[in-house]
This record gives structure tokens, sequence and C-alpha cells, in this order.
């Protein structure tokens, strides 16, 4: 028990340091203004009804994440289903190939969008290129979704994705082939089967994967940064500004805690719907 | 021919070259309770999923009620399973597990209700509808998976195995259930297993199964009194194998000396495996008997003591309610209709 105790020494002074500490601070900062006096303007300027700018961004945020979210589960909820009935071998290969761009900095690879997008950028070049072999009536339209909140969907999708598919996939190859039997058995049909047998099991797969690309998408600034450009700002952006340009510390915590209540409200929440589903969690 | 109402033709199942079903031809008739018995890899399991519909034969015919079966799905079939491990879905409560069958045939819920309430005490478990399925004992869901499978009324019920989880004394309460059941319900049970016993006790017809072939179906005072050959006695409860010489008719050699038997129909002095029960050997003054051997070892078993008797080069297991000293010198004694003379089985794996 004693050496127990001696082990979580190390961990728990890094816990302290890293992760209590700070988020002590950024709830101490909310509560100041500029000067340093104790103040609850921060709370009041964000909650401004009259004048709602940071709650647009705060809607815009979650609008997108809410999108992404969606796109991911609706490509990656197939993809993980088609991959958990292949044979375990060609699964494996697969599922390498979705985890391989994960290894590489997820910057570079916003980046990369950035130059597959843009207006003289490579997939435009190919359109001019394919242009020039047909007739002027049957020209393909030059994409130009580069700055806008679409830029900023597809780099959420191409960034999170893997997160969706591989919770959903682990927990499809754990479900007993015999249940699907038995189902089988019982007179449900294949369509029959999945409705009230696979999906209802591969639940906390589902959610796992939801709180895995929402979290993540509703805070990113990089991506809006980068692909969205300047009008197209998100929560995670204003409160960065906050910190970097404006300087106001204040009133950057204040959106930090918001946010930070948000979340722990949505992963409570999902928290609940999955253990009364269930009765076993993935994620937490 | 019509009170068939399964019949397998000529079923031949290869997995990736190897064939684990060689030739099957089995018929099961209404009501009846027909149980496949088997070391493991025997091909038991393999028969049951293709009635079932989980596999398809490589070759051959399922019959159900005279009509081809082979293309019908499996939830198309008149015919439920009860798995080997329950498959019991952990995400639905006892009641909706029962109901699963029900609900897909869009069955009233009033129906559904009293239908899962009866099932439920039919297995002995009124009042366990809203409990979690992942709660219960490994005896309560194997009741539950019996109760989903029958509320569907099958015409036939495929069991594998579904006692195998169970400590002995739970195993020996379900067999007598599960008896009970098929016989109150009238429904045609198929039944596998590798435990002699359990096919002894429950069954109308036993069907004895090697490495893909059947090797003797019949009841199972037949089959225990009467093997067809050596693996069927020595697989039927405990069994002396030893190799012998048939004379002729009624006459047979074996641990060096002739016997009386009743077996005939044998070629001349054709070579044979001679079976006799360990409990139809019996303890006699070395004087009296037909083999004079010592007493080599003795097991207390409960019911009966279990002796080996060395004969020779011969060691006997004999059972007898009245214990021997360690070596003792004794006789031993068999009546004629007790010596089973079995062609040896080279003869089987010839068609191969």
């Amino acid at each position: 028990m004693k050496k127990i105790k001696l082990a979580l020494i190390p961990y728990s002074a890094y816990a302290l340091i890293f992760i209590v500490a700070p988020i002590l601070l950024i709830v101490l900062y909310s509560f100041q203004d500029t000067s340093g006096a104790l103040t609850l303007d921060n709370y009041l300027r964000f909650f401004d009804f009259s004048d709602p700018v940071y709650l647009k961004v705060l809607w815009r945020s979650i609008r997108l994440a809410f999108i992404s979210t969606v796109i991911c589960l609706i490509l990656g909820y197939p993809m993980a289903y088609i991959l958990s009935k292949l044979s375990p071998r060609v699964r494996g290969t697969i599922a390498f190939l979705f985890i391989l761009p994960m290894w590489m900095n997820f910057l570079l690879r916003t980046y990369s969008w950035m130059s597959l997008l843009e207006r003289t950028g490579l997939i435009n070049t190919f359109i001019g290129w394919i242009n020039g072999f047909l007739p002027a009536a049957v020209q393909i339209p030059s994409l130009n979704i580069m700055y806008t909140q679409w830029a900023v969907v597809l780099g959420n999708v191409y960034n999170f994705l893997p997160f969706m598919i591989l919770p959903i996939y682990t927990v499809l190859i754990k479900i007993d082939q015999s249940l699907i039997e038995a189902a089988q058995d019982l007179g449900a049909s294949r369509g029959r089967v999945f409705r009230k047998v696979i999906f209802p099991l591969s639940l906390p797969g589902v959610v796992s994967g939801i709180s895995m690309t929402f979290m993540p998408a509703v805070t990113t600034f990089v991506i809006s940064r980068l692909l969205g450009g300047g009008q197209n700002a998100l929560i995670g952006d204003t409160i960065e500004n906050q910190f970097k340009v404006v300087g106001d510390w204040g009133f950057g915590s204040a959106m930090s805690v918001v946010l930070m209540i948000l979340i722990l409200i949505t992963m409570g929440f999902i928290r609940r719907f999955e253990s009364d589903k269930t009765g076993r969690s993935v994620l937490m | 021919m019509s009170e068939n109402l399964i019949r397998l033709e000529n079923i031949h199942k290869d997995y990736g070259g190897k064939q684990v079903l060689k030739s099957i031809n089995l018929s099961v008739r209404d009501k009846e309770f027909v149980t496949l018995l088997g070391p493991s890899g025997c091909g038991k399991t393999t028969t049951l999923r293709i009635i079932g519909g989980f596999e398809t034969p490589t070759a051959g015919v399922v019959y159900f009620d005279e009509k081809k079966y082979n293309d019908v799905p499996p939830h198309k079939r008149q015919v439920n399973t009860v798995f080997q491990r329950y498959a019991l879905f952990p995400h639905l409560d006892v009641f909706e597990n029962i109901a699963f069958g029900l609900r897909i045939r869009k069955t009233p819920e009033k129906e559904i209700r009293d239908a899962v309430s009866s099932m439920l005490k039919l297995v002995n478990l009124s009042g366990y509808e809203k409990r979690s399925v992942t709660s219960l004992s490994g005896g309560e869901q194997q009741r539950i998976a019996i109760a989903r499978a029958l509320v569907n009324r099958p015409r036939v019920l495929l069991l594998d195995e579904p006692l195998g989880a169970l400590d002995l004394k739970l195993r020996k309460e379900m067999q007598t259930e599960l008896k009970q059941i098929q016989t109150q319900l009238g429904i045609t049970f198929i039944y596998v297993t590798h435990d002699q016993e359990e096919a002894l006790t429950m069954s109308d017809t036993v069907v004895v199964m090697k490495s893909g072939r059947i090797q003797q179906v019949g009841t199972p005072i037949g089959i225990y009194n009467e093997p067809a050959n050596a693996f069927v006695a020595d697989f039927i409860g405990e069994s002396n194998i030893v190799d012998g010489i048939m004379n002729h008719d009624l006459v047979c050699t074996f641990a060096g000396r002739t016997f009386e038997c009743t077996d005939r129909g044998f070629e001349k002095d054709e070579n044979v495996d001679v079976v006799i029960r360990p409990e139809d050997l019996k303890i006699v003054p070395p004087d009296d008997g037909m083999l004079q051997g010592v007493v080599e070892s003795i097991v207390f078993k409960g019911v009966h003591y279990e002796m080996t008797v060395r004969s020779g080069d011969i060691v006997w297991l004999v059972q007898s309610t009245l214990p021997e000293v360690c070596g003792t010198h004794v006789g031993l004694k068999v009546a004629p209709f007790d010596i089973h003379i079995m062609r040896k089985s080279e003869a089987e794996d010839e068609e191969d």
C-alpha cells in the first residue's frame, strides 16, 4: 500500500502543476479585469445579449463542430462496419492505412489542404487542365471553398474522421458473432439484425467517436485560422486572440471557463446516455 | 416417409480442403429427442449448424417436411437454436430477450406479454422480466436462452451443448427439466453433446459420430448393449476391448482361450475386436474363473469399486460392488451374451 502511494507521487505532482493549477488560475483570471481587480465584467461582456458578438462566435463553433461530427459519423460508421466484416488480415492493413496520416503532425496536414484548395492550388490547376480538353459548353467550374465555413468543415472532417472510425470499429469487431446468429435464428433479416442488435451494441463506440470528434472540432483554432480565414473565426481563435493579440487575459479566461463548462456538461450528458444504454463505457 | 420432419441426405462439408462431414444420412421424426454424440471435432456441431442454416453443406440435401431446405436462410426456418454460450442480447433485459422473436413477427403487445410470462413460468423464472441478463447466473441464462427459443413455437429446437458450462448438479436438474419440457410441448429436439451420460439419459435416439461420419444410430439401450463397433463401445461407457479371432459361429478365441458367444455371420477365423463391459466381468474364486489374474489396483467410485485385473498381457477393467485386496489372485467369469464381437474398424476407413 505504501509503495503504491509512493508511486503515485510523480503523477500527482505533474497533475497538480500542469492540470489543476492552470485551471484554477484561469478561473481566477476570469474574475479579474486588466488591472487585477475582482469583477464580473468579463462574463457580462460575453453574455451581452444586446450585442452578442461572442455568443455568435460560440454558436458558429458549435454549429460547425456539429456539422463536422455528423459528416464524420455518416462517413465513418459504414466504413467501420465494412472494415469489421473483412478478414482479419485485410482488416489490419486497412486500419493501418487509416492511422498512417495520423502519424504526421496535423498542422502539416492542414497546410497541405491549403495548397490543395487555393484558388491557384492543385485541385483548381487540375480542373483547369481537364477544362483544356473539354468544349466551352461543359467546363467544370473551379472550386472556391477556401476561406469559407465549408473549408473549416472539410478540415475538421479530414483531421478527425479516424477518431470516429476507430472506436466504432473496435466495438464492432468485439460483438459476439453468436449474437448475430441468435438474432437471425429468431427470425431477423439482415436489416433487422443490424437495427436491433448490431447498432444498439455499437452505441458505446458511436458515443466515444462523437465525443472524440466534437470536442476537438469545437475548440480548434488552427483549422479555422488556416482554412477559414479571418471572417470565420471560432471560439478557439477568439480566445487565442484575447491572450496573444489583445492582451486581455481576464476576458480570454472567462471564455475558456464557459467553454470548459459547456464541454463538461456535454461529457456528463454523453456519459449518462452511455451508461443507461449498456452499462459499460469505452471512453470514460 | 412423411413422418420424417428433417432428413439429411448425403451431406458433405469441407472447410478449406478438410472434410468435416462425410456422407451424413439422418432422419429425424416429429417430436423425437435426437442426440448427436461424439468427441470434439466429430462434426456434430457442424451438422446442427447445417440444420439451423448457419452453414451450407458442400454437397447433399437438407429436407424439412420433405421440402428442400438448403437455400432457406436461417431467419425463415421453422427452427430455433439454443447456443452453446447462450448468446443472450446484453443490451436487452430478460423480457425483451424472450420477446425478441415475437416482436420481429409483429405479435400484438398483449400476446407477447402472456407468452413471455408463460415461458418464464415454464423455465421456473417467473418475476425475472426486468432483470438484466448480465446479472444472471449461468443456469438462469441457460433457462432464458431456452425460453427465448421456445416462445417462437418452433417445430424443431436445436441445442448445442447447452449444459456444458453448468456444474454437475445443475446439469442433472436441467437434463430432467429439458426432457420434461420436450414431452410437455411436443417439440422435436436435436441435441448436441459430448457427454455420453447426458445422451443416454434424455434421448429417444442417439447418433454416435466420429471424424465426420455417423458410427451408429439407435436407442440409448440399443447403443449401450449392442455397440456397432469398438469406437462406440469405448465412447459409450467404459469397455474392455481386446483382439480376438472368430473361429466360427458362436465360438471365439481371445486372451489365450476359446469362449462361447452369441454372435454369428463372421468369416471363418476372422480377426475381430472383442468388447466386454466392466460390469459384465464377475470376480469369482480363481478355480471357478474362465480367466485367472491378479488384482492390480482398486478405486472407489461411489456406487461401485473399479478394479484392474492383470491376466497375462491383458489388463481387465472390472466393476464390482465388493472390494478385493490388491495382489489377490482371482478368477474372472463372463456370460456368452456379454461378449460382444465387432468387425475390425479398418472397413470404415476404406471408403475415404
